[in-house]
């Protein structure tokens, strides 16, 4: 169902990959709402599947080689059922993506402008000389200081930071309604990550776009997001307003995360190093709490045996009851096992 | 961009002195001298001595070698001991037959090797990517003058479908243009395909390569994200992405070809200047060969001049600033 502002409705999607001949779950059961005007973040350690979201909702997988299931609900089309054809008219033109490596997104033998103006060839019945208005309009919008020069150079006579601009006016050429973008400052260094961060929100503000931010770095979230989906091994685990997520954040995980990022008021302290790695696909536990092996001390008993999402207050959400039981080891009222 | 081609223009000129003064010096070095086979052998020691002194035989080598390029730009590279006749103008009669048929070759490798080296690369792992794979495995393995012994054995002599020696038959030569000209091409026929057979094989393989890389890059799949249709995007990004490095190739395949054609000529007996090389070394020919090793070192040096002047501009990111 189509309502006027929740137009990406993606519903208990799972996509698997085949690695020796079977398929093994990146992404397991994703359920995710995106508003017009709202910025949702995803965040999670490295290798929790979030650029699998990302991709999956572009439809860039092979077929061959992956398996999705669920459904995608974008403005009234479930995307998961269109052909390549089908999903052209939506990647570009209603789904805009920036991508994480600006240093390879772009076609190293192109000028920027006819990158820029390719995404308007599919998608705009726009003349020759309006493209090439709309183009510098772009380069403009994104901050770049000279567009007409700009626009005629190649992508390696530019920095990574004008790279990720030039990325940044692809997506948002034709004015789609959704934006993904996929760790789209972690490639730069801190002070093009701010600007990068107000382009996006400026255009947002302009387009009325939902944007789709992933990260692994809380800061960005604390700065930009409205909403905040955590996501662990594949799974959603926390979900809700910024606020609630950083003011009184549940699932172990998103408070493991929190309390390993570096601080104004912790920052003497040792920063806390959450145990262990994100297991790969072939190592996902079938059941239980997926985080539960990186937190030990957390007993058997605490955890749901299929741990299902908990609303904790209206529109946070929490998978697992463990979050009930836990808390750190070296804090009041721990739990040994 | 003129900057770059007049740049790597100007690295050739000291790359063209040393080799000159190296091909001076190894002509200086073999046995013979200038009036070898033009003066009788019985003559008088002091008279040869004497030519030798005003020949400047005498001088220091540094002067000799001046007077050597001197004699070079006016065409004067000597007389042929063999052939009685100047090297100039024996090597002007070959030089044609030798570009028509490293000229032909070319067209016919690059003919065949970028749809095959395309093809293999976007079905890649499929069963024509494997014929096309197999088929470069096994040319790599067989050397090239056992492909042309094998080809002219067959085509030649079995079959008896082209013609086995020679450039030109001797029907056609002296009659019309037109004869003249299909006669000449059905004589490199042959030696063409068997070399442009042969030659495919690294255009193949690296083309393959290129167009499997295009294929998972990043900017292809910004592509895709734009919604450009999978054919375009291989029309646009990965075809042209792939096929700019292959122009450059071109240059290095003139290097290639001549030296090809040290063998083809051999084999099929075609008078080019890879015959007239084989044969002035087992007549020990030297003035020939002295003149032959300038003119194909100048070529190679020629061909990666070509190579490098069209990578940059082909290749946006080559082009020094
Ligand atoms: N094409 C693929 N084939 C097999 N495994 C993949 C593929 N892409 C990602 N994965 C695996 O899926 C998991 C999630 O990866 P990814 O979505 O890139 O995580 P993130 O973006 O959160 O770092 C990782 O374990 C990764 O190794
Ligand atoms: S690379 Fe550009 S600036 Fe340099 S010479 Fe060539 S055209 Fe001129
Ligand atoms: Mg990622």
């Amino acid at each position: 169902m189509e309502t006027a502002s929740n137009f990406l409705n993606i519903k208990d999607v799972s996509t698997a990959f085949k690695i020796n001949g079977q398929f093994y779950d990146a992404i397991s059961h994703i359920n995710l709402q995106v508003h017009h005007d709202e910025i949702l973040a995803i965040v999670g350690e490295s290798g929790c599947g979030k650029s699998t979201l990302a991709t999956t909702i572009m439809g860039l997988h092979d077929p061959a080689e992956t398996k999705i299931s669920g459904e995608i609900d974008f403005e009234g089309t479930n995307l998961l059922k269109l052909d390549d054809d089908g999903y052209n008219d939506f990647r570009g033109a209603k789904i805009g993506m920036i991508f994480q490596d600006p240093l390879s997104a772009l076609n190293p033998l192109k000028r920027i402008e006819d990158q820029i103006s390719e995404v308007m060839d599919y998608h705009t019945s726009l003349s020759k000389e309006e493209k090439h208005e709309r183009v510098l309009q772009l380069l403009d919008e994104v901050g770049i200081v000279n567009p007409k020069r700009t626009a005629h150079q190649f992508p390696h006579e530019l920095s990574g930071g004008m790279r990720q601009r030039v990325i940044i006016a692809i997506a948002i050429a034709c004015k789609p309604d959704l934006i993904i973008a996929d760790e789209p400052t972690t490639a730069l260094d801190v002070t093009i990550q701010a600007q990068i961060l107000d382009v996006l929100r400026d255009i947002q503000k302009e387009n009325h776009a939902g944007i789709i931010l992933i990260t692994h770095d809380l800061g960005v979230v604390a700065e930009t997001a409205d909403r905040v989906a955590v996501m662990y091994a594949g799974q959603i685990v926390e979900e809700g307003t910024a606020e609630q997520v950083f003011n009184t954040p549940e699932h172990p995980y998103t408070r493991s995360l929190l309390r390993s990022m570096p601080q104004r008021d912790n920052e003497n302290d040792d920063l806390y190093v959450i145990k262990g790695n994100v297991p790969s696909l072939q190592k996902m536990p079938s059941t239980g709490d997926r985080f539960a092996p990186r937190i030990p001390w957390v007993p058997a008993s605490a955890h749901e045996e299929n741990p299902t999402m908990h609303e904790v207050a209206p529109g946070h959400e929490v998978r697992c009851t463990c979050y009930k039981e836990f808390s750190f080891p070296d804090q009041k009222g721990s739990v040994t096992a | 961009m003129w900057k770059t081609i007049l740049r790597r223009f100007l690295i050739m000129i000291p790359e063209v002195i040393i080799l000159s003064i190296l091909v001076f010096l190894l002509a200086k070095a073999m046995p013979g001298d200038p009036f070898t086979g033009s003066i009788n052998p019985k003559a008088d020691p002091q008279q040869i001595h004497h030519l030798m002194k005003i020949n400047g035989l005498y001088d220091p080598w540094y002067q000799q070698y001046w007077q050597w390029v001197v004699h070079l730009f006016h065409g004067n590279l000597g007389n042929s001991y063999q052939y009685q006749e100047p090297v100039t103008r024996l090597i002007a009669g070959r030089a044609g037959n030798t570009l028509w048929l490293a000229l032909f070759t070319m067209i016919l490798t690059y003919a065949f090797a970028l749809p095959m080296g395309v093809f293999a690369g976007r079905h890649e792992g499929k069963l024509p990517d494997t014929i096309i794979r197999v088929y470069t495995y096994v040319t790599y393995c067989i050397p090239f003058f056992v492909i042309l012994v094998i080809g002219i054995w067959i085509f030649g002599y079995v079959f008896g479908w082209f013609p086995t020696t020679g450039s030109i038959s001797a029907e056609a030569s002296g009659s019309g243009w037109l004869q003249t000209i299909g006669s000449r091409f059905y004589h490199i026929l042959l030696p063409g395909i068997l070399g442009a057979l042969f030659g495919t094989v690294n255009i193949v393989q690296y083309l393959r390569s290129e167009v499997i890389d295009a294929k998972g890059s990043d900017y292809v799949r910004t592509a895709r994200s734009k919604g450009v249709p999978s054919k375009d995007i291989y029309r646009h990004h990965i075809f042209r992405n792939s096929l700019l490095p292959i122009a450059a190739f071109a240059g290095y395949s003139i290097t290639g070809l001549l030296n090809g054609s040290i063998f083809t000529e051999t084999v099929f007996s075609y008078p080019g200047m890879g015959l007239l090389f084989v044969n002035s070394i087992s007549y020990r020919d030297y003035t020939v060969i002295t003149a032959l090793v300038l003119i194909y070192g100048i070529l190679n040096l020629i061909g990666t001049l070509l190579s490098d002047i069209i990578l940059s501009i082909v290749d946006p990111r080559i082009r020094i600033e």
